[in-house]
């Protein structure tokens, strides 16, 4: 990238919001039902049918604008939309124009160790289209059909200010968002399926400038990655343009995941007008303070929150904090195992290391899926602690439990997995290892400590690793000891 | 002959026995078989339906237990209204052949209060027009005078009242299209204030001024009718959530005391002499009744015509967007593509008038128009309700010509302009979303019916009612009946 440029970036947000029936009918917002089974007059457009606001995601709005500090506006209207594309029924699309039902909020996040202030510039609720369904691929199909049931879905636009000045904030910005409406409970935050969706506008500047460059907008970005290697890529391009005298056309792009570039979807300069006036369908929406006060109590602890309680309660690090609240799903997972343990830095080093290993650690329905149940973590952590088992063989275990899903206790039990921490028991053993492996002795002996670990290794191996390494450690010491030197 | 009794009346014959609702029904079916053919007011009938509901409501009325005043009667609807498995044009080519899967409100409560259906009436495409003219299917005739227009858009229900071919009928009035074929076929005609009927299952022309009213051969008639529609409808958000009063009670008040405005602005250049000579009539019969009359003044008056044909047809351009061909209705085939496809359909199957409002609409919401056309409109548009509310403050209800001029001649108003010139004194009122009447006032030296208009205060049908009945009661006008052959 040239640092003869300033970047700017701004992303655009739409959320899925998770009620349960559409944002202006009663019809249900399941995913994967077949084709056009939930739809109903009002989402199919119908002649004559009329929308009716749907209160729970007016809710979900104003929740997620208290937790992104924006303010409600007590007044805000809807607004349509106007372009013709034959997955949207009426050919417009109730949106919020003018009037949103909040604005002015930020987000803090943190970039290599650094905390910036994210501008948010409003957040305003419209309805989802349908989907085109092409038989064969879109170059071949003779006809195309069209599903009605995602048309009608709520869904939230959040728009941010060109606050951000790299791909690295911009990834940043996007997981801090996604945490907070997961959190919320207010979208599922699956990217892959579409229930968050990302925009990114893109443009260049000389460093000091005031103005800001031309802007290009980047589409399909489905995933964090995508969002990043997007963005990346798309600042080289015009930083290469601007480099050799070209001016940056005001476009919208594609991102292409396969090939790893933006190709050109349609340019600004035969864009939509989109008409955009109130809906005369339905009256301005009152946003009493009463009810924003009432949602604002229902307000769950937020992630940033949540991350100086862990560091504070937990005694964990600040990386560790930061990790363990990347998704209120792993969040969750943590706080149920670590309640009531004596070590809880413990947990988070089982959760951190051996729970994220098998779940990535934003895939809330992955972590929920986990076999190994954060009580289950919890009871294998308390076996290493009373000595009943090593850690070494709490590894071994806790791979058993991720296969069977049962608990730690009835895996040891039924597998004889107790260690061994009897003293007579153990003598023996050592004094035949001993015996056997002199050589290793000698070397000890003469100053080459790391010898005693390949001596403790074949205890270990003679009991199949059911001895107390601790006791194991102290017998060879005190054996070796009353050796004589040779 | 049952065709010639009010709804009041025919229903006194049903609950004394001396005739059935299936009897009524053969009655005018049979009127409409003879008479409709020169009226031609249905675009289609559901004979067989409206037999079917007739024979269940004389087993009602043999077992004593009759729903209300409206269960036997026989009514028809404008074409409009989407009716469950009927078809419903709404005047076009583009929605031939549409079975709508669901009845708008006031049709559910229609057949609730146990009415029966005889057909769907005429009227200009969409709603936009004021002689059916418009109609894609044919024009219906003045039943006063065949050459003649029976006014519009809701002339079918107009003339169908009219001509005893239904014993009342529902209209919809955006800018008129109620009282104005009322003033011109003879029949009371209301629209009632904006919000008092839902408006779910009425295909939409401008949502913010569309009302649904009745048609009634008498003021009692059209005061049941709207007792039956009125009230909120949580399917509509922008019916309103008011209390609705008991009309017929309102009746027998009398005009005693009452104040009665008369507008300057409505006495103007270009009034038709026999009309406003009628209207000064009538005044001084409702002075004689004890009224007290007084002058007010609408000075926006002059601005309303133009604020509408910007306000009206960018709602329509938006409402009528949704006929593309892709999901019901005309598609016409051999399109290259979705845009050729949206293109030949909308090309076809819309009429000349339409295609003007769609075009005028689209314009005005337009970028860089949008603050000088609409946004303008809208500023007249509170201003029309700002005199009108001063108004109020000095009277009761405001008495005024309906339209200009009586019945033109077929053909006689080629040119589009002229057209929008007979709703002048009409528009107003629906700009300010108040409920207005109209009633016979008399007559024109040729025979033909002259239009009195009352407008009353926002939710105050009943004082109209009230005004419009005590004025019924002391003038011959209802006895008139147009002589129609066979």
């Amino acid at each position: 990238m040239s640092d003869a440029y300033e970047v700017v970036i701004g992303l655009e947000v739409h959320a899925q919001l998770r009620t349960r029936s559409k944002m202006f009918c009663g019809c249900s917002t399941a995913f994967g039902a077949p084709p056009n089974t939930q739809t109903c007059p009002v989402c199919q457009g119908m002649p004559g049918t009329l929308p009716v606001i749907n209160r729970r995601a007016v809710e979900f709005g104003i929740k997620t604008a208290l937790a992104i500090n924006c303010t409600v506006n007590a007044d805000n209207r809807f607004a349509r939309k106007h372009y013709y594309y034959p997955d949207m029924p009426k050919n417009y699309q109730i949106s919020q124009y003018e009037e949103p039902l909040a604005e002015h909020g930020y987000l803090d996040i943190e970039v290599a160790g650094a905390s910036r202030r994210i501008g948010i510039q409003r957040l305003h609720l419209e309805e989802d289209v349908g989907k085109l369904v092409h038989e064969g691929s879109l170059e071949t199909a003779q006809s195309s059909q069209v599903d009605f049931n995602r048309a009608g879905v709520p869904l939230m636009e959040i728009v941010s200010m060109p606050d951000m000045r790299t791909p690295e904030e911009a990834a940043a910005y996007l997981k801090s968002l996604r945490a907070i409406v997961v959190y919320l409970d207010v979208c599922d935050g699956n990217m892959e399926e579409g229930s968050l969706r990302c925009d990114a506008n893109i443009s260049l500047r000389r460093p000091g400038a005031k103005e800001y460059g031309t802007k290009v907008e980047i589409k399909n970005m489905n995933s964090f990655r995508n969002v990043q290697h997007a963005i990346e890529y798309e600042i080289k391009r015009q930083a290469r343009a601007l480099d050799s005298g070209e001016r940056i056309v005001q476009e919208t792009r594609l991102w292409d995941p396969d090939k790893g570039h933006t190709v050109s979807m349609r340019s600004k300069e035969f864009a939509h007008d989109y008409r955009y006036f109130p809906e005369p369908d339905l009256p301005p929406l009152d946003v009493a303070s009463a009810w924003i006060e009432q949602v604002r109590a229902t307000l769950p602890e937020l992630p940033a929150a949540r991350r100086q309680r862990f560091t504070k309660v937990y005694a964990l690090s600040a990386y560790d904090a930061d990790v363990a609240t990347q998704s209120k799903g792993l969040a969750d997972y943590f706080e149920a195992a670590a309640t009531g343990s004596a070590n809880p830095k413990t947990v988070a080093n089982w959760v951190l290391n051996e729970v994220l290993r098998v779940v990535p650690p934003d895939d809330e329905k992955a972590i929920a899926a986990c076999p190994v149940r954060p009580a289950d973590l919890a009871g294998l952590i308390a076996l290493i602690e009373d000595g009943t088992i090593s850690g070494r063989m709490a590894k071994d275990v806790f791979e058993k439990m991720l296969a069977s899903g049962e608990s730690a206790r009835a895996i040891v039990d039924r597998e004889g997995l107790v260690q061994v921490a009897d003293t007579v028991v153990l003598s023996t053993v050592v004094g035949t290892v001993l015996s056997t492996y002199p050589k290793a002795v000698q070397d000890y002996k003469a100053g080459n400590k790391p010898s005693l670990g390949f001596l403790v290794g074949q205890v270990m191996k003679s009991t199949s690793g059911k001895a107390n390494p601790a006791v194991v450690n102290s017998l060879l010491i005190e054996q070796i000891e009353k050796l004589p030197k040779v | 002959m049952l065709t010639r009794l009010t709804i009041h009346e025919l229903g006194a014959r049903f609950r004394r026995g001396e005739a059935t609702p299936s009897q009524a029904t053969r009655e005018y079916l049979d009127r409409i078989t003879s008479f409709d053919p020169q009226v031609k007011a249905y675009l289609a009938r559901t004979s067989e339906a409206a037999r079917k509901q007739a024979a269940e409501s004389d087993a009602r009325f043999e077992t004593k237990k009759p729903i209300g005043l409206l269960d036997g009667i026989p009514l028809a609807l404008k074409d409009v209204f989407c009716t469950r498995g009927v078809e419903t044009t709404c005047g076009s080519k583009i929605l031939k052949g549409y079975l709508p899967p669901y009845d708008a409100t006031v049709v559910t409560r229609l057949r609730a209060a146990g009415a029966v259906l005889l057909g769907k009436l005429n009227m200009d495409e969409f709603a936009m027009g004021s002689s059916t003219e418009n109609s894609a299917f044919f024009t219906t005739r003045n039943p006063w005078d065949l050459s003649r227009v029976p006014g519009g858009s809701s002339g079918g229900s107009a003339a169908a009242v009219a001509a005893d071919l239904a014993a009342a009928t529902l209209g919809t009035d955006t800018g008129g299209s109620i009282r104005q074929p009322a003033a011109f076929c003879g029949t009371v005609g209301l629209k009632p204030t904006y919000g008092r009927v839902s408006r779910f299952g009425l295909i939409a022309f401008a949502s913010s001024l569309d009302q649904v009213g009745p048609f009634g051969k008498d003021v009692a008639d059209a005061a049941l009718m709207l007792q039956t529609i009125a009230g909120l409808d949580p399917m509509d958000s922008t019916s309103a959530p008011m209390p609705v009063p008991d009309y017929a009670a309102a009746l027998s008040r009398g005009v005693k005391g009452l104040k009665v405005g008369i507008p300057d602005e409505y006495f103007i250049e270009g009034l038709d002499p026999e009309v406003e000579a009628a209207v000064r009539a009538a005044i001084a019969t409702l002075e004689d009744l004890g009224a007290q009359t007084q002058r007010v003044s609408l000075p926006h008056t002059e601005y309303g015509l133009a604020a509408y044909y910007v306000i009206a047809p960018a709602e329509a351009s938006s409402n009528l967007a949704r006929y593309d061909g892709v999901k019901y209705g005309l598609r016409v085939p051999g399109a290259r593509d979705v845009i050729d496809m949206y293109s030949r359909t909308r090309g076809a199957g819309f009429g000349d008038e339409v295609k003007r409002r769609v075009m005028l609409g689209t314009y005005a919401l337009s970028a860089g128009y949008y603050d000088a056309y609409y946004g303008k409109a809208q500023k007249v548009r509170t201003l029309v309700l700002r005199d009108f509310r001063r108004a109020f403050e000095l009277v009761d209800v405001i008495v005024a010509p309906t339209t200009p001029s009586v019945a033109f001649k077929l053909g006689e108003r080629a040119d589009p302009l002229q057209m929008y010139l007979n709703d002048v004194f009409t528009i107003p009122v629906n700009l300010a979303g108040l409920p207005g009447l109209s009633m016979p006032g008399g007559f024109t030296r040729t025979g033909l019916p002259i239009g009195l208009q009352m407008i009353g205060k926002a939710f105050d049908e009943a004082t109209l009612l009230r005004t419009a009945k005590a004025y019924e009661a002391a003038t011959p006008w209802r006895e008139r009946k147009p002589e129609l052959v066979a």
